[in-house]
């Protein structure tokens, strides 16, 4: 699979060598290059310094031929808008973005994108190793919905129904 | 109306003063509280401090009642995500977003932004309106933008001077319809000989862009065709 992640942060780069290692190939931006830094001399995958919600440099990162794409700044917008790109833009077929806002997070799922909330996983994880019911906020939502104007262009994705590896969890 | 204003810049802060001063009910979302104290005190308490991306703060701004959501931050992606959580999430009828990059024109239509405002679009319409151009310029989109209407200026060198639209092979679904010479506009007609210093004004598909160029502006320079 092609893989291409926005965001070298810890979690970003984590999932570049994990999926660099595995086979897949991978392109990582950022815009900074100094976050290249958290990627050891053995990966093997592509680096490139640009600003993920510009359509040019997703163009450059080749986005138009990958199967997967996954927004991972700390920025919620920046992931939501670099995911809509992906998926518009480029009917990229996996598209997921990190959003921290659970309403934001609920409100994209049914927008059509996958959505990983880390407020909603880590009180999970805190529910569940202190015995509690785990909270009634979002975590990995699948994409319930998507936008109304682009069915058309979804159906046209033709990207292979591979199952996208769980994204390394950090807390 | 009520307006709910989020970004409290210059942009914002100017729209909500001349919103409530044409007696609008008017709410400005800032996130900087320092920013948005000071506007507090110049426009009276129609300010919230608070994130105006953030779910939770547009709804206790009464998002879901608002007729009209102004997105005028000075970043994209947040006017994009602030239109669609209204649009999507609260309902609201009308919204509108300040584009900063021009590219992101198309998704944001796409994505259901009603209507859109791209100062540096504007700026760069006028620039190019007053400056020679030698190339096609592209004066507009049409038909879900398969369309477009450009327009060319002839200048020396170009093979459409002294010729006729007849003797010249425009491109199929490609229309030249009018010229302009010395301020005035006639239609342009089959056997219309070509001045230099026309402006030709054509109509047709994207597509047809670089042939027309070769046409009416002459072959496509090494710089452009290296692009």
């Amino acid at each position: 699979m092609k893989i291409v992640i926005v965001g070298c942060g810890r979690v970003g780069a984590s999932a570049a060598v994990a999926y660099g290692e595995a086979g897949h190939e991978v392109v990582i931006l950022d815009i900074t290059t100094t976050a290249f830094d958290r990627l050891p001399s053995s990966f093997r995958g592509q680096a490139i310094r640009g600003d993920g919600t510009d359509e040019d440099v997703l163009r450059r990162a080749g986005t138009e031929t990958a199967d997967v794409f996954i927004a991972l700044t700390e920025g919620d917008n920046r992931n939501i808008m670099a995911a809509q790109l992906a998926s518009e833009a480029f009917s990229v077929g996996k598209v997921i973005a990190k959003i921290n806002d659970p309403v934001r997070a609920t409100a994209y799922a049914e927008l059509g994108i996958a959505t990983l909330c880390r407020t909603g996983l880590m009180m999970d994880a805190i529910d569940a190793y202190l015995g509690l019911p785990p909270s009634a906020l979002p975590g990995m939502l699948a994409p319930t919905g998507h936008h109304d104007a682009v069915a058309h262009a979804r159906s046209a994705a033709g990207s292979p129904a591979a199952t996208a590896p769980a994204v390394t969890q950090e807390v | 109306m009520f307006v709910l204003v989020v970004g409290g810049g210059k942009v914002g802060y100017y729209l909500a003063k001349e919103l409530i001063e044409s007696g609008h009910e008017v709410a400005l979302m800032e996130k900087d509280p320092s920013r948005a104290r000071q506007i507090a005190d110049e426009i009276g308490s129609i300010v919230i401090g608070h994130d105006g991306c953030e779910g939770k703060y547009l709804g206790e701004a009464g998002c879901n009642r608002a007729d009209v959501v102004a997105a005028v931050t000075g970043d994209d992606e947040d006017n994009l995500v602030i239109c669609q959580m209204a649009k999507h999430h609260f309902d609201v009828p009308r919204t509108i977003a300040r584009v900063n990059n021009p590219k992101n024109e198309e998704l944001f239509r796409h994505l259901g932004v009603d209507e859109l405002i791209s100062p540096t679009r504007m700026i760069l319409g006028s620039i190019e309106q007053d400056i020679p151009v030698h190339e096609l310029l592209h004066l507009a989109a049409l038909g879900e933008g398969e369309l477009e209407l450009i327009e060319a200026h002839l200048q020396s060198g170009s093979p459409a001077i002294g010729r006729a639209p007849k003797d010249l092979a425009i491109p199929e679904g490609c229309s030249l319809f009018a010229v302009i010479r010395n301020g005035i506009a006639t239609p342009l007609r089959p056997d219309t000989i070509m001045l230099e210093g026309d402006k030709i004004i054509a109509i047709g598909k994207q597509e047809c862009s670089d042939l027309l160029h070769d046409q009416l502006i002459g072959e496509l320079e090494a710089e452009a065709a290296g692009a």
